[in-house]
This record gives C-alpha cells, sequence and structure tokens, in this order.
C-alpha cells in the first residue's frame, strides 16, 4: 500500500506553482466533485479575480453509450466571459485524460479560450489520451484495479484508496 | 417477473409510458436530472453531443405543435437527428397501420420514438411490439395517448412545483378543469401522489369527472371557491373541446363564471399561489387573462422547464 497523498500539503505547493503564472484575466473552473473544492481553495489563496467557475462533464462524457447518463449531474456554472480568458482547469487525479478531454470539449461550447492550462494534485499515472498537466505536485503509480478519491469533511481535504 | 414493462432488468427507465407505477426514486431522479440540463440552454452554443448519431423519430398520430416543438427541441439539443412525422389517422385498421409504421422506421435504424397518439395505450403498444419482435433498444417516450396519460407534462409539472415550492410535502395542490378528458389530469395525479403531496384537490363540474377519481385519493370539488382555499398551487386544464361528446356544458361563458381562474377565484388561493397551465389556453374560458398574464402564473417558465425534462427523459432513455 503506498502513503497516501497529503491533499492539504499538496495545494499549499500547487497554489505556489500556480501564481507565477496567474494574471487578473486567469479563471478557475473546477471539475466536480473534488476538483471544484481544490479550485474554491485555490481561489481563495491565489486571490483570483474573476468569478470561480465549476463544471460537471456528465454531458460530455465518451462512456454514455457504454454506462449511460451519469448519476447526480450537476449544473455547470461558468460565471466568466470564456472567450479570450485564461482558463485554470482544476482536478484532484488525472488519470486517464478522458475526464479532461470532456471538460475541453464541454468550455468550447461556452466560447473559445485564450489559453488553457490544467492543475491536479495527483497524477497517477494511466493515461489513454494525450494530456498533460500543467502543474501537478505529485505523481503516484498505482495499478488499474484501485481508485484514488479525494474526500472533504468540513474544510479538510483527504485522499482515499478503494479497491474496485 | 411482474416488473414494470417501463423499466429494464437494472430497474433503469427504458420506455416512458406513464407516471403510474413508477417510484418516488426515479421520478426524483428525473427531475434531479433535468436540473443541469437547464443550465444548458444559457450557453452559447445550447447543445451537449449524449446523443450525437441517434436518430429519434417524432411520431405524432394526433396533431400538437407545440408539444411536437419541444420534443424536437430537446433532441436537438441532445444533438440527435430528429425525423418529424405527422400522420393523420382515420381508418379502422389502426393498429395493424400503426405496427406497420413502426416496423418501418424501426428498419431506419430509429433508436427513439416520441408517440403521440388518440388512442389511450399505443405507445405501450408499440414498446410490446418491440420487444416481442427482439427490438427492445428502441426506446418510446409517450407524447400523450387518448384520455390515458401525458408522462413529460406530468414531470415538467412536477419540476415547475419543486421549482418554486421547493418541498411537496407540505402543499395542497389543485387540479381544476376537465379532468374526464384529461390524460394531463392522471399524469399530474399520480405524480403528486407518488412524490408525497397531502392533499390533492380535483375541482370540476360533475360532467367533466371521470368515475372513480375519487379512489385516485383526491378530494373532488365541485365549488371552485370552495376547493381554491388556501391551495399553494393551482393547475388549470384545458378545456377539451374537441373531445366534447354531447351536451357536457351549458354553455363556455357559463363554464367561465363557475370553473373560469379570474383573479376574484384565485384571491382564495394562498397569497404566494403559483397558476399553471399546460396549454395551448382557452382564455376566457378556462383562464382569465388577467390571471394568465398575471404575477401569480408560472405559465411560461412551464414550457421552458420542459424542454429541460424532455431532454433528462431522452438522455436517460438512450442511455439505459
Amino acid at each position: 500500500m503506498p502513503t497516501l497523498p497529503d491533499a492539504t500539503a499538496l495545494c499549499a505547493q500547487l497554489a505556489a506553482a500556480m501564481r507565477p503564472s496567474i494574471t487578473p484575466q486567469t479563471a478557475l473552473v473546477g471539475i466536480h466533485t473534488g476538483g471544484a473544492w481544490i479550485a474554491e481553495r485555490l481561489h481563495r489563496e491565489l486571490a483570483i479575480q474573476q468569478p470561480l467557475g465549476s463544471i460537471d462533464v456528465a454531458f460530455y462524457r465518451d462512456d454514455y453509450n457504454q454506462r449511460g447518463l451519469h448519476k447526480g449531474a450537476k449544473a455547470s456554472n461558468i460565471p466568466f466571459d470564456v472567450e479570450g480568458a485564461h482558463i485554470v482547469i482544476v482536478d484532484d487525479v488525472l488519470y486517464t485524460g478522458r475526464t479532461i478531454r470532456a471538460a475541453l470539449n464541454e468550455l468550447f461550447d461556452y466560447g473559445r479560450p485564450a489559453r488553457v492550462d490544467l492543475a491536479v494534485l495527483v497524477d497517477r499515472g494511466g493515461r489513454e489520451l494525450p494530456v498533460a498537466a500543467t502543474w501537478c505536485p505529485q505523481t503516484l503509480a498505482l495499478p488499474a484495479s484501485q481508485t484514488l478519491v479525494l474526500e472533504r469533511d468540513g474544510e479538510t481535504l483527504s485522499f482515499r484508496i478503494t479497491e474496485k | 417477473m411482474n416488473r414494470n414493462p417501463q423499466l429494464n432488468a437494472h430497474g433503469e427507465l427504458q420506455h416512458l409510458i406513464t407516471l403510474e407505477g413508477l417510484s418516488r426514486e426515479i421520478l426524483q431522479g428525473i427531475l434531479d436530472t433535468a436540473e443541469p440540463f437547464a443550465e444548458v440552454a444559457e450557453r452559447e452554443v445550447k447543445k451537449v453531443p449524449l446523443l450525437r448519431g441517434k436518430s429519434v423519430f417524432n411520431l405524432f398520430f394526433e396533431n400538437s405543435t407545440r408539444t411536437r416543438t419541444t420534443f424536437e427541441i430537446a433532441a436537438k439539443r441532445l444533438s440527435a437527428d430528429v425525423i418529424n412525422l405527422n400522420i393523420n389517422t382515420s381508418s379502422a385498421s389502426k393498429g395493424e397501420s400503426l405496427l406497420d409504421t413502426v416496423d418501418n422506421l424501426a428498419a431506419m435504424q430509429a433508436d427513439m420514438f416520441v408517440v403521440r397518439h388518440a388512442s389511450s395505450g399505443a405507445p405501450y403498444l408499440i414498446a410490446q411490439h418491440l420487444a416481442a419482435t427482439g427490438r427492445e433498444h428502441i426506446h418510446v417516450v409517450n407524447a400523450g395517448d387518448g384520455r390515458h396519460a401525458h408522462p413529460t407534462q406530468g414531470l415538467l409539472d412536477m419540476y415547475t412545483i419543486r421549482h418554486y415550492k421547493k418541498d411537496f410535502t407540505r402543499l395542497t395542490v389543485a387540479v381544476v378543469g376537465d379532468v374526464l378528458h384529461s390524460r394531463v389530469a392522471r399524469s399530474q395525479i399520480h405524480a403528486l401522489r407518488t412524490l408525497g403531496v397531502p392533499e390533492i384537490r380535483v375541482i370540476a363540474p360533475r360532467t367533466l369527472l371521470p368515475s372513480g377519481v375519487a379512489d385516485m385519493g383526491v378530494r373532488v370539488f365541485q365549488d371552485m371557491k370552495e376547493g381554491l382555499k388556501g391551495v399553494d398551487v393551482v393547475m388549470m386544464l384545458r378545456l377539451q373541446n374537441e373531445r366534447m361528446q354531447g351536451a357536457l356544458l351549458p354553455s363556455p361563458q357559463e363554464y367561465f363564471k363557475y370553473y373560469g381562474l379570474t383573479p376574484d377565484k384565485l384571491r382564495l388561493a394562498k397569497p404566494d399561489a403559483i397558476v399553471m397551465h399546460p396549454g395551448p389556453m382557452n382564455r376566457g374560458i378556462e383562464i382569465d387573462s388577467a390571471v394568465a398574464d398575471g404575477s401569480h402564473s408560472v405559465i411560461l417558465p412551464q414550457v421552458t422547464f420542459g424542454i429541460a425534462v424532455r431532454m433528462a427523459v431522452m438522455s436517460m432513455l438512450a442511455g439505459s
């Protein structure tokens, strides 16, 4: 069993890594739900001026024909003008890259951003698409049988590994 | 096995024929799913790719421009290809020609049929036929059949009530008007009961009440003023002139006097009551223009919500 990543420490590292690239035009979009929690925190810590966005990729997932509509889909909320914006997509774990592909497709239905970056806490390998994070404080090789899940208890974020 | 014919082996909705017999979980699941679809309509690109490459056939054996349009918009916002067929039926050989039509369209690789038919049970007949011929992957949505059911209308009404009133379990809801001919009323009453509305009232003249309506768990009022007292939601029904056989009503004017929703009568309901109508409205017959266009009216939001609800239903079925 590998050591569990420390979500709080990783959030701080991620914020520090992102700080030099933040401009008044930078907007954050957290992927529902874990990414949205992290984006909330980064938004505060980095004093981002653009309102915080969140995205639920349920309507853009590529496994709809195999698995149907993802239950518990939430409305996406993009409260800034995507056209010409610098957007940072925020997620908890980068794995196959399929969620990021879906998020990019969804974002582009709101407009044409000038630049899109990706910020994640953990890269667990296993990519199935050519997707790379701009900022990622930790890599962690996990077997396909395991899932790395971010949980929130009050203000505390923590990781948990579950067996499929 | 006695499972609901609308559900597949995993308990997921495969067809939507009627709200009768669907659990609270399923109804709430549809309403919950509709919420994020409502947001899609606010976007620059009002479209999501879920049903890309799927063919949705709107089979309208009975005219209804509005319902057909809302289904068409819903399917198009899901990126489906939509084919509209308005088929006017008249002959006695309906059953046979109906299934022939279905077979032909199924041979064109249809993925979903949205069916409006003057005969109760037509969508169910189609679903059964598809199952019997090994084509249960084709989904059927009932867009109104005879006097039986209009489930997506019932669902969008529930979505509207939830949007404005949040909690079903504290509400008094009145369904007013031509209940006898109304498939909408049947779907509404089933859904209201399932979602836990404690008091459902039906307000109508005796001639427009179906026999056995009291068995549906409703309180029946023939005096509209009595029935509207203290209600949270007033759901008006359209007076279905085209379905009237014989003299069920003295005159439209007299109907308006006793059962038309006027500002005076509406004052008997709660001050924050909402007024709903499935459309198209007969102004001056079942509803006064001052009410239809007034501050209590949520009739146009119903139309907007209806698209999100139909998107939710279609995407849940096609993904089952």
